[in-house]
């Protein structure tokens, strides 16, 4: 074979990237699969199953009454069988009525039995706003499910990250919760920004989680950031570049694991860290990669910045939400803060 | 018998609320235009629409006082027209202006007007608990008011509306729960996820009475809600009431519908209870310039409050930090009192 004909040019949206290793997995494994509301005949509101209830039947892409501590409890019973269950919750906003399933089962049984019991379960849902849907649809809660002890934590920002972070997730005998950006999807009405649709081998592949990506090198400011906030931090970085400043955009893929090695050894080069995302700015994300940084090399940090949703739930009105949702322009004002202030 | 005067004004607010949703309808697809984009246009965000619904919302909330409490899910105009919310103020939330009812933070599953005791919840059954809190407050003050939970079929799986049940049961409580059969929950048909074929069957088991009005006929909603609201009120307890509603409309603006049949999307279209409140009103007498002239008078009510809202200014951006809280972050102090305690001794 030559070189050219090795070069991956087939393109897939991060929906069809995700769907495909997920019919990949139910091909090769049969105790794999997929439950939620409105999986089956609707492919999932963003598009997260679509085209599988047609290859696998209602047996395995499994419409599930509005019921979400019964089927994500279920999918939790059976995975402590063996089986290998993937359940969606339609928007990560609606957590809450299955609470309990999700922090002191799903995340602890594994803990609490000593490693006998392990949960194979993923728990995929969509996040994030930007389109207006106001303060009960448009969260991320990356925090929220970080901060329990016992979740892997995935959120991809691009197709082929999609596809290989599926796969690992699937096959890891651990739980995994894969958050993905409705904004980053590739769905015909709700367009994407340019980025998230990428390359994408046809086979199979497995990203470990822990390891960031450094979509962007840069000598003067690290930028740390995931999902959507990637894209933006990626155009922020290109207009910045006009201004002769040379950012680094670091994507974590995961959150949990948190790939604090290579955040840190970016930092020791810029010395300046600006941590971008799209949960609440209190008690979260931004402040855990700052505080972890400043635990193993408080030196390397001459100055700081975070950007996020400042303490308020997500408002509806367009003007509003712009506000509080960062944007290239916030994200540009914080790395000059950085770069002016040290 | 239901006074012909009182079909009139169910009458006027089904017009009202189907012409309200039709025009929401052209308003949202304004800007949407060619490519649908969600974000895009004079409404943006997910929009839910209750077209073929009115039935069920006046039936009930003609029996009710402005201090009644209604709660509504996320397809909630309906039953917010039919409860006396404000119109302009809601129209101009839900275009999301500053004079919006929630001054554009909530949008259209988020609408509150207290001065009538409304409010609504994007997640499914998350109403009736705080519906069956209301009633707990009027018992517990011995007010006759009552409360109204309103929700869909597909919400009767949820645990908040079982629990919610049993709660209001035990505590004998002056609240009634509407299930809005529409027999979809999105693309899921209720057969599909649902082991009973009435809801209304549900409430035997928490022992109570369950009542399944089958036609979406609003004066047939509106003799069985008397039974089940005077009871309420007469703190005889809860009831389970459902009615068979349609949907003629997809689930929200822009769904494809590709998972309903043409047969069944027909047939939802095909049972207006427009059309069979107007014949019962020609058969109490009233004529066709009449019931023109009511049409007429809903649509002004409808111009006039989409007009309204869209002169409305937008909101500042700075607004997004206001209204976290109602009382200083401090709570009702800043400052701490001063006491002499005494040392607590742990060998004591
Ligand atoms: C807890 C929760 N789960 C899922 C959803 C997503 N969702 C919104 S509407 C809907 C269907 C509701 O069906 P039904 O209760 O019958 O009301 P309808 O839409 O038919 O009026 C679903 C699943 C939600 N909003 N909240
Ligand atoms: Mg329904």
């Amino acid at each position: 074979m030559s070189e050219t004909n090795d070069v991956i040019d087939r393109e897939l949206t991060m929906s069809r990237a995700m769907v495909e290793s997920i019919a990949h997995e139910m091909r090769d494994n049969e105790e794999v699969f997929y439950m939620g509301e409105d999986v089956a005949d609707y492919g999932g509101i963003f598009d997260s199953t679509q085209g599988l209830l047609d290859e696998f039947g209602r047996d395995r892409i499994m419409d599930v009454p509005i019921s979400e501590t019964a089927y994500l409890g279920a999918a939790v019973g059976a995975a402590q069988e063996g089986m290998r269950p993937i359940a969606e919750l339609m928007f990560v906003d609606f957590f809450g009525v299955a609470m309990d399933q999700i922090y002191n089962q799903l995340a602890k049984n594994t803990y609490m039995s000593g490693g006998n019991v392990n949960v194979p379960l993923v728990l995929t849902a969509a996040v994030g706003g930007t389109y207006n849907d106001a303060a009960q649809h448009s969260q991320t809660l990356y925090g929220t499910f970080a901060h329990v002890p016992g979740l892997k934590l995935v959120v991809p920002s691009t197709a082929y990250d999609a596809k290989g972070l599926m796969h690992n997730a699937i096959r890891d005998d651990d739980p995994v919760m894969y958050l993905f950006h409705k904004r980053l999807m590739g769905i015909g009405w709700m367009p994407a920004p340019d980025g998230p649709k990428t390359p994408v081998p046809e086979t199979d592949y497995t990203i470990p989680f822990g390891s960031a990506d450094i979509k962007r090198e840069g000598a003067d400011v690290s930028v740390v950031t995931l999902g959507l906030h990637v894209h933006r931090a990626l155009a922020a970085a290109e207009s910045l570049a006009a201004e002769g400043i040379d950012v680094e955009v670091i994507d974590l893929r995961t959150l949990v694991p948190l790939d604090t090695e290579t955040i840190v050894e970016s930092v020791r080069k810029t010395g300046r860290l600006v941590v971008v995302d799209e949960d609440y700015r209190s008690f979260g994300v931004t402040g855990e990669i700052v505080a972890s940084v400043a635990d193993r090399d408080l030196g390397a940090l001459d100055a700081v910045e975070r950007v996020a949703v400042p303490d308020v739930p997500i408002p509806y009105a367009r003007p509003m939400e712009d506000e509080v949702i960062p944007d290239a322009a916030d994200i540009e004002e914080s790395v000059r803060e950085v770069v002016s202030s040290k | 018998m239901v006074s012909p005067d009182r079909i009139r004004e169910m009458y006027g607010d089904m017009l009202t609320a189907r012409h309200y949703e039709e025009r929401l309808q052209e308003e949202y697809l304004e800007g949407k235009q060619p490519a649908f984009d969600i974000s895009a246009g004079p409404i943006p965000g997910e929009l839910h629409l209750a077209a073929g619904q009115e039935a069920a919302a006046v039936g009930v909330c003609h029996h009710l006082r402005p201090e009644d409490t209604v709660t509504a899910p996320h397809r909630p105009h309906h039953v917010a027209i039919a409860k006396g919310v404000d119109l302009k103020r809601m129209t101009a939330e839900i275009f999301g202006r500053e004079s919006g009812l929630g001054k554009g933070k909530g949008g259209h599953m988020h609408l509150f007007d207290p001065d009538v005791n409304f409010a609504c919840s994007g997640i499914i059954a998350e109403g009736c608990p705080p519906a069956a809190g209301a009633a707990l407050a009027a018992k517990k003050r011995n007010e006759d008011s009552v409360a109204v939970a309103f929700l869909g079929e597909g919400a009767i799986d949820q645990g908040a509306f079982l629990e919610s049940l049993n709660f209001a049961s035990v505590h004998n409580l002056p609240v009634v729960f509407v299930i809005e059969d529409n027999d979809w929950a999105i693309s899921m048909p209720k057969e599909r996820v649902t082991d009973v074929e009435d809801g209304s069957d549900r409430a035997a088991g928490f022992d109570m009475p369950g009542v399944r009005v089958d036609q979406d006929d609003a004066v047939a909603v509106y003799e069985a809600a008397a039974e089940a609201i005077g009871r309420a009120r007469d703190r005889n307890g809860p009831t389970l009431l459902e009615v068979q509603v349609h949907r003629r409309m997809g689930h929200f603006m822009g769904d494809p519908q590709t998972y309903r049949s043409d047969d069944d999307e027909e047939a939802a279209l095909a049972r207006d209870s427009i059309d069979r409140i107007e014949s019962e009103l020609r058969d109490h007498g009233v004529d066709d310039d009449d019931l023109a002239s009511m049409r007429d008078d809903a649509e002004t009510r409808v111009e006039e409050a989409i007009a309204w809202a869209k002169e409305q200014p937008q909101p500042d951006p700075e607004d997004a930090y206001d209204d976290v809280f109602v009382n200083p972050p401090s709570g009702v102090t800043t400052e701490e009192p001063e006491f002499e305690l005494a040392e607590v001794n742990a060998d004591e």
